[in-house]
Parts: structure tokens; C-alpha cells; sequence
């Protein structure tokens, strides 16, 4: 019995450890994650005959701090913040919000930065590599609190515009129309 | 190097040691080889506490190494001396108080020593027209802005600073991340890079030639590369470096070239360098509008020929890994062309 | 005369049976619970005092193991045997392992275990505090350990600077841990300061008047009262740091766009970090003192002059922290008074290296390896402090300040001023620790080689920093030129390795085979070396009444000792400041577990505040649970301990022992 504890005790430890591993991770010369790229861009519920369930995409980077900060990095230096501001939108929409137009999954939010979006949202197909994208989609999803706390970016040193991102409580994402 | 300067290393017998000194390194980045004003005083300075200091260690040596000589031995069993003789211990005690009173005034002579220096290091803030240049550290590059009133005869170039011999000139160092520290040390002492301090350098190069100078405050990954050249001219060459910076990018000539302009400008790069004359225009990373100029590309640490170029472009990560340049994957034919039309940016 | 069995004070009427039954009671009330709860649960203060030199002996190899790591990855141009990354992880650790998990805490664990002992009493004022202070560092210690090997090191340096250990830059949970480290660490030297200031106040054996105490002791309480001022300004540093990184906190101090500032961080970090580094340094003066007075058999010269320096030393430091940040944009003017109050330090120093230069002169050595040591102290010691006063030159400083000039001169005070004297103390104090010698040649050739390769590794650095090779750096160009003195230097850390190795085999083997020795091999001054080696947990069987500065020098075989206290509780005579008159009894507890309990519960707290700031208010609670069940065993079995002292015919003969009034 006491060897058992001791054990678990051990395992979560170790658990908790390799955990805390991959959060620090700093991959530099990366793969893209290996989040599917095809079959993933439905914007709606209905389908033609039987229903092939949603797939279960998750992107690595989400767990990744080292990609969230980057993908924050991007997020400012790419400009994303001239029409989404830091989360608040603008003459986009706003990302922090439970709102979301072209779906919050990770590949849908990957679709929309590589293939752009009608009223405004550029395309950055070839301006930026894959796995570049990637880390914004991760970043993005932050804003709305949905990746862990943990590996959130923490306050800018800046000018405070909203909450941390790894303050920021998770925002169920609901699906709404595009604006007219 | 001055007299005073040489005058002093040779009669503080380190002549010896500033030999040595000229043996390790090239003199190019170099606090004991000064090439400015500034350097002179600091590296005079360095020379005379050498020289006190030094002679002080060899004073506490040689009485240690006297006690080991002079000193009979002993054996645990031995009785302790309590009461020693009054005499000896009066004496030890002058010593004492005599070798107390020269540490002190030692002291007060070198701290008044710096604060001649350190004003002496000032005067070049008094100058009337110095060469006003613009310094921000990056993470992990030097971003460098000559400034002037016509806005469009403003010079940006990254990780090189040309400048006209005998002429002040006037740093702005400015940080917009993390806490860098400017250090070119034939010139100057360094400053810290910090986020919200902007603060100014005043130095000169009295000698023309090619410098180095490195970032001496830990900045992150990358903080072991992040180098700058300083190219002290004479005043007509650099005036004619800085009108030919001040042109946009040549066109390119031949087909090679042309296609790689056009790679360029549809891949990512745009998103971050600048070449002026071209639609590209991104803020994030150096200004390449005359790269091909520059013996060294990335932040100095890199000697700027074709092979060096072509693997920098396909995996920057491999050589500086952790700085925010992503990698590319071109075919071969279009890397030959990128790499054609960069190097013809002269 | 020196008598060197003190302890077994005989009379004539006292049989040798009585003395035996006394023996005996006085061990069982002195020692601890058997088993793994025993072992736990201990307060005896050699036993802890042993585990935190031991712990950070441990910290010790596992930091110079990252050095090599550097040393290796430096040794050749562009080298890639260590990414960025890890490099930056490795010397971030080293420094923060050596200097917040080795010198200070063998410092202060050599303080515990001798402090009581030189002033003639059984035990550190607060013994379950004590062992408290030793679980918090071993927890802190062990999160940096397993942090760096769980990827989650610390890399921003063991300074941390913002805004590269920010919220913004400082990624992921490296520095949190850091923080945390410090905080445990910091409540560890707290712990163990408020211990030594107390107990060497009030516990001191009748007779130990101020101007007796020993000179080690005096370091100690002065690095006490340093550590007190210091520490709570890392301690609010890291604190800071830490709410504007959390979650749900997100504070800005250092946010100057939100009225917070960068530099302030510097300013409270280094209003510690400098005190820090006499926090290491003068309980190694003390023990050169030491060392010095009992290898020249004479009396030191200079005390008065000694002890003052070292609270000169102590308080000075506390007004020169700004020469660390000569190179920011503060105000020149305001900058250069630190140049002068750096300057000013060296005064004290200096007067500390003369007195000990008079004490060896005018003495006769024994040349033994403790002294070799010493003799190595001032090779290394004296030319680190040179290069301090280039360093504290305000315009000198920018062209040497963050290079490798900088490092060399840090490795020059602190394994000059700090482990030299360690290694020399560790040689002079083992046989005290395990009743057995180390072995004398192989003392010496590690003195010797750890000395050649000191100098192999560290001299260079001067050089490659004024050709101007900046700090951590993973690594150079080969068009530098740097090259060929980074190799040399990474050739002396070999030796260096070699030298450590030769010490830690003639360890491991002396404790178990070594030479038997006496109580007094060297014939020295102070009250432990009265005792027994090893020590019994009791330690003195009947108190001393000290009769001079050089206590066991100075005792004879009819020196007055205490008698009447207890033997069937843990007691010692408490006495006054100045005088040391026994005032009254005072009783302490026996051993408990409660300590390891409450550290656990406050590891846990600090742990779970890297993630979430609900942690310290449910920690508090866990915590007052933990001290409820610390003090319930207070009252139990134990008298009062404020029972005045009283005439306790405890013998057949009043005239065979004397009063403990005594104080001569």
C-alpha cells in the first residue's frame, strides 16, 4: 500500500514534469504541427448525406509558450493589431470575444489567416511560413481564453489595452454570421 | 596613442603585458588599443590602476613569502603565545596603521583620478555639430538611423556604423524590448540599451579603420551574435558612402537578378525587410536597400559571401537559432536567383 | 595550559559511576528519535549544521558540472556542443546554484553547526526553526535542480533583469521557478539568521563577554544582521517579479508605461546582491581567522580591530550597491558618490589583510594543509580585490563592466575569499565532524592543483574581457581571436575538476578509514575543539565558564564550569548580552516533525504560486494548520523554561563545585 502511494506520488511528479517539458519547449527549427490541412473548412453544420463528425484538431503550439509568445510576436508585428487591435477589434472584428464568424477550431482559424476572408481579412498565403501561421492561430485562440493558462503569454510591457492573455477566462466560442 | 599613455605603460614596466594583450584578439575590439578620444582616457586610466594595484599585490605577496622564509614552524602541541612581546607588537602595530593610512590615501588618489577622467570623457558633449545617429537595439540586431532635417535624406542601415574620422558624434540609444548595451571599446566605454531610458553617447574616432563592437547586456537567445561593425573614414569617403546609401536599391541587370527581385517580392520576405525603391517595405527587420555593400550579414556574425548568404536565406535557424527570421524552402534555381539579386544590391 | 578534556571535569568525591550515570542521562535527553522520523525530525543543530554543509557541497558539484558544460562549450569558436537555449539555462543555473544554494547556505550551515559550540552551549536558541530553515533550502535547491532538468531552468541569468525575465519576454515558467527558489532560499538565510543573533546573544557560556567571542562567531552574528537587511529586498524583488508575471494578478512595477520601472528592479535586486556577496565573504574571514591564530600559535592580532572591520565591511556594503549599474542612464553625479563608498570598502579589507599579515608574521606555523589553504586565500583573495577597486571606477567600469573582466573578478573574491577558506575550514573542522583526519599530502595537492587551475581558468578572463569578450555569450567568432584564451581556460577547469575530485575521494575515504583523531589535533583556541571528536549530541557535559578570548588556551584544569542545570532536560544556561552573567535556565524542545511538515507545506505553497495566486491564501491556511501542530508540543514534558537559576546541592560536596555566577 505504501509503495503504491509512493509511487503515484512519483508518477505525478514525473507527469507533471514531462508536462511542464513540452510547455518550455523553444523549437526553433520546427515542423509545422500536424494539424490537417484538408477536409476541415466546413462553416456550417449541414451536410450532404451521412455526417462525418468534426475531426478533432488540435494544435500542438496551444501547449507551447515559446509559440503562443511568438505567435504574439507576429500577431503585433504583422499588423494584425491595425484591424483587430490588441483583442477589441476594429474594422475587424474582435478576437476575444465568444463570437466567431469562420469557426474557432485551429485549422479554421489557420484556413482563414492563409486564405484571407471577404470585407477585409488579407491573405497571407506565401507571405508567411506555415508554421508561422500556426503560432498566430495558437495566439489568436489565447485572446478568448482558450489554450491553458500556463502556457499564455503573460501582460505586455506596455500600455495596458486589456487583460493578460493568461488572465483571461475562456470564452465559449459560438457561431455567428458574417456582418452585411 | 598618446604620450602620456605610452609614457606610462613604459614606466610602469607593463610593457610586457600590453605586448601579451596585442598578441590575444586583433586590436579591433579592444579597450587597451584605443582609436578615440574617449578610449585614450579610459585606457590611461586602466594603465595607472594596473600599475597601483599591481604593485600592491606584489607588496602583499612579498610580505607573505617573507613570513614563509622568516617564520620559524611550529607543532600543534606547542604552547600558544598569549603574551607576546610588547615591543614587536607595538611595532606590527605602527605597520599596520602606516599601511592603513597609504590604502586610504591610495583610494582617495584613484577616486579623484576617475572623476578627472569621467569629466574628461564628458567634454565631447560640448561639441557644436556632431554626426547625430539614431542606435536601437533589437533582439537581437542594431537597428541604425543617421539622422537629418529632410526626412527622406535620413540613412537607415542595420549593424554598421560608418562615420567621418576627427568628428563628434552623437548616439540616441534606444530600446524598444529588453535591455541591450552598446559597447564599441576602441572608442568608449558602453551604456545600457533600456526600454523607455533613451540615452545619448558621445564619442570620436581618431584613427580610420574598421572596428568592432558587440552587445554587453544579455538580451536572450542571440546575444552572443548581435555584433556591429564601426567603419571610421576619412570625412570624403564617408560622405560618399552616404549619398550612395541614400539612393534606392540599384535596378537589377540581369535576367537572374530580375527573377530573384521577383521572388523577393512575392515570398515572405517582404513582410519584414525594407529595400527602398521596391514595394517591399517591412519595419521588423534590417534594411537591406544596400546590403550587398556590408562585409558581414546577420548582426556581424557572418562573412557576407555567396555560399554564407544562400545557407543564411534557406535556414537562418541553423546559424542563429532562436531569431525571429524563419526558414525557406526555395527550389535551387530560385535561391541562386534570390541570392544573385541580393548581392547586386550594392 | 589548555586542558583538552574539559568535559570531564573531575572532583574527588564525584565516583566514576555517578559521572557515567550522568553521561548517560545527558545522552538520552540530547538525542534523537530513532528511525526515519528521528532522522527527520532532529534538532540537533550539528546534525542540521552537517546536512546544509553536505546539501551544498551537493549544489556545489552540480553547479561546477554546468561550468565544465560552459567551459566546454567555450573552448572552441562557434562551437555547437550547447544551443542558446541550453547555454542560457546552464549559467543561469550555475549562478543561481552557486550563489543562492552553495555560499551562502555553507556558510551559514557552518554556523550552525559551530556557532553553539564556540560559545560553550549545547544548542542554537530555536532548534526546530533551525531544521525548518533546512528543509526550506533543500526545497528550494531541489526545485532548481529538477527545473533545469525538466527544461523549465531558469534563463535569464541569475540577476534576472527586466524585461527579459518580464512577462513579455521571459517565456513559459523558467523564471517563476527562479523566483520561487529565492523566496525558499531567502526564508531559509532568515531562519537561520534570526537563530545565530539569538542564540549568540543570550546563550553564551558564563564569561564569554563581548570581547571574548570568538572571531568566527562574530562573523556569523554580523553576516546575520546583513542577511536580515538584505534578503527581504531580493525577497520583495522576486515577489514583485512574480505578481506582474501570474495569472489573474498581472501587476506592472516594472511596466513604465504603466508607471512601474525596469531600473527599479536593478536597484532592489542589487541593494541585495551586493550585501550578498559580504554575506559570503565574512564568515570566511571568520574562519581565515580562525585558521590563522591556531597555525601560527599566537593570539591575533588586531581583534578589536577585526571585528570592527567586519562591521564596517557589513554596514559599508549596504552603500555601494549603484556600481553594479554604472552603465544606465542614471545621474553621473549621483553615480560617481558610489565610486567613492566602493572605494571606501577597500579600507576595512585592507585592514583585515594586514592584521592577518602581522598575525602570521609575527607567529610560528604550523604549515599544515588549513594554512596552505589560507596561504592560497591571499594569492587569489588579494588580486580580486585589486580588480574590485578598477571595478568600483566609475569610468573604468563602462569599458569593464558585463565582460569576462567582471566574471574573473567575481571568481577571484568569491573562490578566493569564500571556498579557499571553505576548503581550508573543511580540513581543519572534519576531524571535529567524524573524529577522523583527511589526509595531509592529498590536502595539499589539491590546495596546489585547485590553485593552478584557478588560475589557468580565471586569469585569462581578465584579459578576454578588455579585448572585449562580453558575459554569456554561447559563443564567438573565431575572427575574435578569443579562441586560444578560452581554451586555456577551459584546460584549468579540467584541473579544477581533477583538484575537486581528489578532495571529495580523500573525503569519502577519511570518514571511513582515515587517521583517528584526538580532540584537539591542532592544538587550537576555541570551546569545541574542548570536546570530544565526533561531538556527542550533548556536547558539553557541564557548560564552561569562559576565562579569556582564547577560551581553551586560556582554561586550566580548575576552571569554573556550570553545574546545577538538568540532565533530564534539554537546558543550558541563558546569560546577558554584554557579560555574559547567567541570568536564567531556558529549556528548549526535542526533536519534532512539524518542521518537515510545515516546509512541505511551504514548498508546496510556493510551488503552486508559479501557476495560480489562489495558492498562497489556501497555502496560509494549510501553514496555520502546520504551526498549530507545531506549537501543541510545547507545553508537554519540559519545565518553564524561565526557571531562575537557584544553588542545587546536586553533589555530596558543595565545595567541589563551583558557583555559575562566575564571570571572570
Amino acid at each position: 500500500m505504501k509503495l503504491s502511494i509512493k509511487l503515484l506520488v512519483v508518477l505525478a511528479f514525473v507527469l507533471f514534469g514531462f508536462a511542464s517539458c513540452e510547455r518550455e519547449e523553444r523549437g526553433f527549427r520546427v515542423k509545422t504541427p500536424d494539424a490537417n490541412r484538408i477536409n476541415t473548412k466546413r462553416l456550417t453544420t449541414l451536410q450532404a448525406g451521412e455526417v462525418i463528425p468534426e475531426p478533432d484538431i488540435k494544435n500542438e503550439y496551444e501547449e507551447n509558450a515559446f509559440a503562443l509568445s511568438e505567435g504574439k510576436r507576429l500577431f503585433s508585428q504583422m499588423n494584425c493589431v491595425g484591424c483587430h487591435a490588441h483583442g477589441g477589434g476594429g474594422m475587424g472584428p474582435a478576437l476575444m470575444d465568444d463570437k466567431w464568424i469562420y469557426g474557432s477550431r485551429p485549422d479554421q482559424i489557420f484556413a482563414t489567416i492563409e486564405e484571407g476572408r471577404p470585407n477585409g481579412m488579407p491573405s497571407f498565403n506565401g507571405k508567411l511560413p506555415d508554421y508561422q501561421v500556426w503560432q498566430i492561430a495558437a495566439y489568436v485562440r489565447s485572446l478568448s481564453g482558450l489554450v491553458p493558462k500556463s502556457a499564455a503569454p503573460g501582460r505586455d510591457d506596455d500600455m495596458q489595452s486589456r487583460e493578460p492573455e493568461n488572465s483571461t477566462e475562456k470564452q465559449e466560442p459560438k457561431r455567428v454570421n458574417a456582418p452585411q | 596613442m598618446t604620450r602620456i599613455s605610452s609614457n606610462l605603460k613604459a614606466a610602469s614596466l607593463l610593457a610586457p603585458a600590453s605586448v601579451f594583450f596585442a598578441a590575444c584578439g586583433h586590436g579591433n575590439q579592444s579597450a587597451v588599443e584605443p582609436s578615440g578620444l574617449q578610449a585614450e582616457h579610459l585606457s590611461f586610466l586602466w594603465w595607472m590602476f594596473l600599475a597601483i594595484t599591481a604593485a600592491v599585490y606584489v607588496a602583499v605577496m612579498v610580505i607573505l613569502v617573507a613570513a614563509f622564509f622568516r617564520t620559524r614552524r611550529a607543532v600543534a602541541e606547542d604552547d600558544a603565545e598569549l603574551s607576546p612581546d610588547p615591543l614587536r607588537e607595538k611595532r606590527a602595530s605602527s605597520v599596520v596603521k602606516a599601511a592603513v593610512a597609504v590604502t586610504v590615501l591610495t583610494m582617495f588618489a584613484l577616486m579623484l583620478v576617475s572623476f578627472r577622467t569621467g569629466r574628461a570623457l564628458d567634454t565631447l558633449s560640448q561639441a557644436q555639430t556632431p554626426l547625430e545617429i539614431k542606435v536601437t537595439g533589437q533582439q537581437w540586431w542594431w537597428q541604425i538611423e543617421y539622422k537629418d532635417p529632410t526626412p527622406s535624406n535620413m540613412v537607415t542601415t542595420a549593424n554598421e556604423i560608418h562615420i567621418p574620422v576627427g568628428r563628434p558624434i552623437k548616439l540616441e540609444l534606444v530600446s524598444h524590448d529588453v535591455i541591450h548595451s552598446f559597447w564599441a571599446p576602441n572608442f568608449h566605454g558602453k551604456k545600457d540599451l533600456i526600454p523607455n531610458y533613451p540615452t545619448t553617447l558621445f564619442f570620436r574616432a581618431d584613427e580610420p579603420g574598421v572596428y568592432w563592437g558587440q552587445c554587453a547586456e544579455f538580451c536572450g537567445f542571440e546575444h552572443a551574435k548581435m555584433r556591429f561593425m564601426v567603419i571610421a573614414e576619412p570625412q570624403e569617403d564617408f560622405d560618399r558612402w552616404y549619398s550612395a546609401s541614400q539612393q534606392p536599391a540599384p535596378e537589377p541587370v540581369t535576367d537572374s537578378q530580375k527573377f530573384g527581385r521577383d521572388i523577393f517580392l512575392k515570398s515572405v520576405c517582404t513582410q519584414c525587410h525594407t529595400i527602398q525603391g521596391t514595394p517591399a517595405n517591412g519595419r521588423v527587420g534590417p534594411n537591406l536597400t544596400h546590403v550587398a555593400g556590408k562585409p558581414y550579414i546577420a548582426s556581424g556574425s557572418l562573412p557576407n559571401d555567396r555560399e554564407n548568404l544562400a545557407n543564411w536565406i534557406a535556414d537562418p535557424q541553423a546559424i542563429k537559432p532562436g531569431i525571429r527570421m524563419p526558414m525557406n524552402t526555395y527550389s535551387p534555381e530560385e535561391l541562386n536567383a534570390l541570392v544573385d539579386y541580393i548581392q547586386s544590391l550594392k | 595550559m589548555k586542558d583538552a578534556d574539559l568535559s570531564k571535569k573531575q572532583s574527588s568525591s564525584l565516583t566514576e559511576a555517578r559521572i557515567n550515570d550522568e553521561l548517560r542521562a545527558l545522552e538520552s535527553t540530547w538525542s534523537d528519535k530513532p528511525g526515519i522520523i528521528g532522522w527527520l525530525s532532529t534538532t540537533d543543530h550539528k546534525r542540521v549544521g552537517f546536512r546544509m554543509v553536505f546539501t551544498a557541497f551537493c549544489f556545489f558539484t552540480f553547479g561546477g558540472i554546468l561550468a565544465g558544460l560552459m567551459r566546454l562549450q567555450l573552448s572552441l569558436p562557434g562551437n555547437n556542443f550547447l544551443g542558446p537555449d541550453m547555454y542560457n539555462q546552464i549559467f543561469t543555473t550555475h549562478g543561481s546554484t552557486m550563489m543562492f544554494l552553495f555560499a551562502v547556505p555553507v556558510m551559514e550551515g557552518m554556523g550552525i553547526y559551530f556557532v553553539p559550540l564556540m560559545i560553550g552551549t549545547r544548542t542554537l536558541a530555536f532548534p526546530r526553526l533551525n531544521i525548518l530553515g533546512y528543509y526550506t533550502y533543500l526545497f528550494g535547491g531541489l526545485l532548481l535542480f529538477f527545473g533545469l532538468l525538466l527544461n523549465i531552468g531558469p534563463d535569464a541569468g541569475w540577476f534576472a533583469y527586466v524585461p527579459l525575465s518580464g512577462p513579455e519576454y521571459g517565456i513559459g515558467k523558467r523564471v517563476d521557478l527562479w523566483s520561487q527558489m529565492v523566496s525558499l532560499t531567502e526564508i531559509s538565510a532568515l531562519i537561520a539568521s534570526t537563530n545565530i543573533i539569538v542564540t549568540v546573544m543570550k546563550l553564551r557560556a558564563p564569561g564569554m563577554s563581548l570581547n571574548r567571542i570568538p572571531l568566527f562567531v562574530w562573523s556569523e552574528v554580523i553576516t546575520a544582521v546583513m542577511v536580515i537587511f538584505a534578503m527581504p529586498a531580493v525577497m520583495i524583488g522576486s515577489s514583485l517579479l512574480s505578481m506582474d508575471r501570474l495569472t489573474n494578478v498581472s501587476t506592472h512595477f516594472f511596466n513604465q508605461a504603466e508607471g512601474g520601472d525596469p531600473i527599479m528592479w536593478q536597484h532592489l535586486f542589487w541593494f541585495f546582491g551586493h550585501p550578498e556577496v559580504y554575506i559570503i565573504f565574512i564568515p570566511a574571514t571568520g574562519m581565515v581567522s580562525m585558521i590563522i591564530t591556531t597555525f601560527s600559535r599566537r593570539k591575533t592580532f588586531g581583534y578589536t580591530a577585526l571585528v570592527l572591520t567586519m562591521v564596517a565591511t557589513a554596514f559599508i556594503g549596504f552603500g555601494v550597491w549603484v556600481h553594479h549599474m554604472f552603465v544606465t542612464p542614471l545621474p553621473q553625479l549621483g553615480q560617481s558618490i558610489f565610486t567613492a563608498s566602493s572605494m571606501l570598502i577597500v579600507v576595512p579589507n585592507g585592514v583585515q589583510i594586514f592584521c592577518w599579515l602581522a598575525t602570521l608574521w609575527l607567529g610560528r606555523w604550523n604549515l599544515k594543509t588549513p594554512l596552505v589553504f589560507i596561504l592560497g586565500f591571499f594569492g587569489v583573495f588579494v588580486m580580486g580585490g585589486l580588480t574590485g577597486v578598477m571595478l568600483a571606477s566609475l569610468p573604468l567600469d563602462t569599458q569593464l563592466h558585463d565582460t569576462y573582466f567582471v566574471v574573473a573578478h567575481f571568481h577571484y573574491v568569491l573562490i578566493g575569499g569564500a571556498v579557499f577558506p571553505l576548503f581550508g575550514a573543511v580540513y581543519y573542522w572534519f576531524p571535529k565532524f567524524c573524529g577522523r583526519m583527511l589526509n595531509e599530502a592529498a590536502g595539499i595537492a589539491h590546495c596546489i592543483l585547485f590553485f593552478v587551475g584557478f588560475e589557468l581558468v580565471f586569469f585569462p578572463m581578465h584579459i578576454l574581457g578588455l579585448i572585449g569578450m562580453p558575459r554569456r555569450v554561447y559563443t564567438y567568432l573565431p575572427e575574435t581571436g578569443w579562441g586560444d584564451l578560452n581554451m586555456l581556460a577551459s584546460i584549468g577547469a579540467a584541473v579544477m575538476v581533477i583538484a575537486t575530485l581528489i578532495f571529495f575521494i580523500n573525503a569519502i575515504y577519511s570518514w571511513f578509514w582515515g587517521r583517528v583523531a584526538a580532540a584537539d589535533p591542532w592544538g587550537a583556541d576555541t570551546l569545541e575543539w574542548s570536546l570530544p571528536s565526533p561531538i556527542p549530541q550533548y556536547a558539553f557535559q557541564y557548560q564552561p565558564v569562559v576565562q579569556g578570548r582564547h577560551a581553551v588556551w586560556e582554561q586550566t584544569a580548575d576552571s569554573p564550569v556550570v553545574t546545577g542545570l538538568h540532565i533530564n532536560n534539554r537546558e543550558v544556561v541563558a546569560t546577558s548580552i554584554h557579560d555574559a552573567v547567567p541570568d536564567h535556565r531556558y529549556g528548549v524542545q526535542g526533536p519534532s516533525i512539524m518542521p518537515f511538515v510545515v516546509s512541505v507545506i511551504t514548498g508546496a505553497m510556493f510551488v503552486g504560486f508559479m501557476f495560480t495566486p489562489w495558492s498562497l491564501p489556501l497555502g496560509m491556511i494549510a501553514l496555520f494548520f502546520g504551526f498549530l501542530g507545531w506549537f501543541w508540543s510545547n507545553s508537554v514534558e519540559h519545565r518553564p523554561p524561565y526557571a531562575p537559576l537557584e544553588d542545587n546541592p546536586v553533589y555530596d560536596d558543595p565545595a567541589d563545585y563551583k558557583p555559575a555566577e562566575a564571570a571572570v
